[in-house]
């Protein structure tokens, strides 16, 4: 059944994003400030979308699993935090590109940036830390404040270019704005969904070998035990 | 055409999509792993029950 779902978010993800590559390269006018470099909006902010879900949902299960001290919820917890973190990196790495050629400069301490850089770093510290705590509840449950503590910047992130008194580089929200021309939503969209499958697809199959892995881990306490 | 333009927006795709490769091959990686991993100890078990 997973195996089935895994595929079905796969190529469902896949096709999308062939599809919508090609609306994007060949469909699509060149902004009019930005030129060709703009299109880089369909990858740099989807990422961040499908990113932010993923660690609310990781949040959430990190909530469950102290309440319920159900491993399942660690499970789904590492397993979107890992994806999404990937998603973050890609979001900064084709930020940093877009930066280069729009600003001059690869990086700004801008609060944008900085405060997406912090939310990468955060949950990088998640990820790192986990492997070192080899009993499964102290590390379950260290991982779960971890990500309710790490959680606590997104909101950060969101804000930084909506705070009234705040100046920064980074250009301001579009969606709500109206900033992005009718002409550019549908890409922009689909592009949301394209990340969602394909992160979706990512994370079931982390599931899997989290469940492996715990297999694992009763398998050497059985064999200590014999 | 701005060809400075065209190339930063190769190379933005061009880098997510590596990034996202690279985790797909530390995924199979990872999952190869578990399995030889996992079939060793459950001979091992069987072993030790006979």
């Amino acid at each position: 059944m997973r195996e089935k779902a895994v595929y079905a978010c796969a190529i469902a993800g896949i096709a999308l994003m062939v599809w919508n590559l090609h609306t994007i390269f060949m469909g699509l006018p060149n902004d009019a400030l930005q030129g060709f470099i703009f299109r880089i909006i369909f990858i740099h902010v989807p990422a961040t979308i499908a990113a932010y879900c993923f660690y609310t949902v990781a949040l959430v299960t990190s909530i469950l699993f102290l309440a319920r001290r159900n491993f399942v919820y660690d499970s789904i917890s590492v397993a979107c935090i890992e994806v999404a973190t990937v998603l973050i990196l890609v979001n900064l790495v084709t930020g940093s590109i877009w930066g280069r050629n729009q600003w001059g400069v690869w990086w700004a301490w801008d609060l944008r940036l900085t405060t997406q850089l912090m939310c990468f770093l955060l949950y990088l510290g998640y990820l790192l830390v986990r492997p070192a705590i080899t009993e499964p509840t102290q590390r379950a449950t260290l991982s779960a404040f971890i990500a309710i503590f790490a959680y606590a910047d997104i909101p950060l992130v969101v804000m930084a270019i909506r705070l009234p008194n705040v100046r920064t580089q980074h250009p301001g929200p579009v969606l709500e704005t109206g900033g992005l021309a009718p002409v550019y939503v549908a890409p922009f969209v689909i592009g949301i969904f394209v990340m969602l499958l394909i992160g979706t697809a990512l994370i079931l199959v982390r599931l899997q070998q989290e469940s492996e892995q715990r297999e694992i881990d009763s398998l050497r306490r059985e064999l200590h035990a014999l | 055409m701005d060809i400075t333009n065209l190339r930063f927006l190769f190379y933005g795709y061009s880098a997510a999509w590596l990034i996202v490769i690279l985790f797909v091959l530390l995924l199979v990686r990872r999952g190869s792993r578990i399995d030889r991993e996992l079939s060793r100890l459950k001979a091992l078990l069987a072993d030790r029950q006979r």
